[in-house]
């Protein structure tokens, strides 16, 4: 951190410069929202701060403030003067900051990452999608009101166009198990010749999926129980049989 | 060619190819994507035209998760950040709040200190290099390289009780002073992993095929790596000799005379240069600090408003119970105000911004991974190359899921 570039910045800004402090040794100033990218780009660009190398944006809320809620603050240091300056501005809820890709591009994932956890939107970000989270995630998590054990809705499959086929497969759908179709190949009169290439092959491709073990159960069940019934009917009528003629 | 050319004049559009970029999903479940991220690719043929890199399948919100406890809460999350160099985070979340507070630990402390993170550091570029290697069909290298990672865990095993997550930093000191075998298990392991890393410069360093993939691939430009906000290795191999312990020293590193290698190209081979070269500048600094770690002392500052007191007062003494009680149930409590604390951890610059309202519970911890911006940066690195070129490049990026989706 460094005294220097904060003076440079309060005698080149001058009222523009809100605030300033050096808590810890943390050199910090505070500007208003619409000088934000004025003030990054001067970072960037003037001889004596050639702040060069960005280090991180990240945002705080505070709920309970009057008037702008988030504070945005951006770190950035100098490679060959070796100082760093801490910059932060207030953004009001829904109030759209400019972003500062154009200034260091790696603002980009820094900014995506604020929209992501705090929902503030970045005007002219080249590609503002939500991050770290999915985009059917419903709030901002790190808003003070967002509670810690809220739990989120279940997503339905995306609708995507195009995607016809959705698992599970069935036995003729989906991808192919092996690149070479012998079956196709060896099919008769596939190959002009007009016969088979062996008897065997009808009995290889006739049931490709074996019967999983449930289905073999039920099978074994359903014939079980066949059976028995089969047997109840025929001892039934025996014994109708042998009833019929002591009545008589 | 001629035949071809010939088939192609006779029959027009025989061979027409089609001309569309195809895009391909890599991952987020990938054997070769070290924990769970996507890239969307698109590709022209095999070479990459674009890439759409997707973090986030590892994110269990760590920085809202530290808004409901205690500072000295925040430890276990901080361990499972880079949970290759547990040690580094634990000390860098501790110094952050050091800085917060003012306060100083004792010398004996800041020895130990490095001396453990400079261990944890080797581990994270052994395992980094040996799991490229592995990637590329090297699979002797990995475990050759992995065996130095466990004659260290067994050192951290024996000081702090746990193999991987440690949660050894505290506020104001460590949980435990060293052990009294410590330095000379340090000094066991020197000469070894000396040897480790000559050998392992051998297999991978004269192999062909190894060096076709890491020379020339995954190349990063000086001036789009700063932008980009890339720190570290990466950064360094590309010719800027920015390091922490060096450039803004923390701790006691200013009293230890080693050096910060550096690269040319930015390319993968120089990541991987840079990796071993560091292990031994890191075994110097072990080497400096053993000689001038004290042999007695606390570990911890003497303020019982920051430190637990030993569990023997706490069971016997009414003092020791309130203090106890107090710090357990309120944690507690910096002044208000906002710092910035950063540190050199296995990937660049690990980076806390706590903000206190002067409660015991941090308003907002910001965490700033240096894998976050190292992978922002994977697309300028893969754009140009060719799709098996992503193994390596992304593996020498060492992006750690736990540390960049938080």
């Amino acid at each position: 951190m460094s005294k220097a570039a904060v003076s440079r910045l309060k005698s080149h800004f001058g009222d523009k410069v809100l605030a300033s402090s050096d808590f810890r040794g943390d050199d910090a100033i505070e500007v208003a929202v619409k000088d934000w990218v004025d003030v990054a780009t001067f970072l960037r660009d003037d001889d004596k701060l050639k702040m060069n190398h960005f280090v991180d944006l990240t945002a705080v809320d505070y709920p309970e403030r009057e008037g702008a809620r988030f504070d945005l603050v951006l770190m950035v240091r100098s490679v060959e003067k070796k100082h760093r300056v801490r910059v932060t501005t207030k953004v009001a809820d829904g109030t759209k900051p400019k972003t500062l890709f154009p200034v260091w591009s790696g603002a980009n994932w820094a900014e995506r990452e604020i929209y992501d956890m705090f929902g503030i939107e970045f005007l002219n970000h080249p590609d503002l999608r939500r991050i770290l989270l999915y985009d059917e995630f419903i709030g901002f998590p790190l808003r003070k009101d967002y509670p810690i054990d809220k739990a989120q809705p279940l997503v339905p499959y995306r609708d995507a166009p195009g995607l016809t086929k959705l698992p599970p497969f069935g036995i003729d759908q989906g991808q192919p198990f092996g690149r070479i179709r012998w079956d196709d190949r060896l099919r008769e009169g596939a190959n002009g010749s007009g016969r088979a290439v062996s008897p065997s092959i009808a009995l290889q491709t006739g049931e490709r999926r074996a019967l999983s073990d449930s289905e073999v159960a039920v099978a074994q069940i359903e014939e079980l129980a066949m059976r028995v019934e089969e047997e109840q009917r025929v001892k039934q009528e025996q014994e109708a049989k042998k009833d019929a003629p002591a009545e008589g | 060619m001629e035949l071809v050319d010939e088939i192609l004049e006779e029959e027009e559009g025989a061979l027409e190819l089609p001309a569309d970029p195809m895009r391909l999903n890599m991952g987020p479940s990938h054997p070769a994507m070290h924990g769970t991220i996507r890239m969307v690719l698109d590709l022209d043929g095999e070479t990459i035209l674009n890439v759409d890199v997707q973090p986030g399948y590892l994110h269990r919100g760590f920085e809202k998760s530290c808004e409901r406890g205690t500072y000295a809460q925040v430890f276990p999350y901080a361990d499972r950040l880079n949970y290759v160099s547990p040690m580094l985070n634990n000390v860098g979340f501790a110094l952050a709040v050091e800085k917060l507070c003012d306060i100083e630990v004792p010398e004996r402390c800041q020895y130990y200190r490095v001396i453990l993170g400079e261990l944890a550091r080797i581990c994270d570029h052994f395992t980094c290099n040996g799991a490229s290697a592995m990637e590329l069909g090297a699979f002797t290298p990995f475990l050759w390289m992995l065996t130095v990672r466990d004659w260290i865990w067994d050192i951290l095993e024996r000081e702090t009780g746990a193999r991987m997550t440690h949660s050894f930093g505290r506020i104001g000191g460590m949980a435990f002073p060293p052990t009294d075998g410590f330095k000379d298990d340090v000094r066991w392991i020197l000469p070894r992993v000396i040897k480790v890393v000559g050998e392992a410069e051998t297999m991978l360093a004269g192999n062909r095929i190894f060096l076709d993939r890491m020379q020339g691939v995954g190349g990063l430009d000086q001036k789009r790596a700063l932008e980009l906000g890339v720190t570290g290795i990466i950064l360094r191999s590309t010719g800027v000799p920015y390091d922490v312990r060096k450039d803004h020293p923390y701790m006691v590193y200013d009293r230890f005379d080693f050096e910060v290698p550096v690269g040319e190209d930015g390319d993968n081979w120089d990541r991987f240069a840079c990796r071993m070269e560091e292990v031994r500048q890191s075994m110097r600094i072990i080497e400096q600090a053993l000689e001038q770690m004290p042999d007695s002392g606390p570990v911890s500052v003497d303020d019982a408003r920051i430190t637990l007191p030993e569990k023997r007062d706490v069971y016997s003494t009414i003092e020791g119970t309130i203090s106890h009680f107090k710090l357990i149930m309120e944690g507690f409590k910096p002044p208000k105000g906002e710092v910035y604390s950063f540190t050199e951890a296995g990937n660049g610059e690990l980076g806390f911004y706590i903000v206190s309202d002067g409660s015991g519970t941090p308003y907002r911890i910001r965490v700033r991974p240096p894998c976050w911006y190292n992978l922002q940066a994977t697309r300028e690195m893969l754009i140009g190359d060719m799709i098996a070129d992503i193994i390596p490049t992304f593996g020498s990026i060492n992006m750690i899921g736990g540390e960049c989706d938080r």
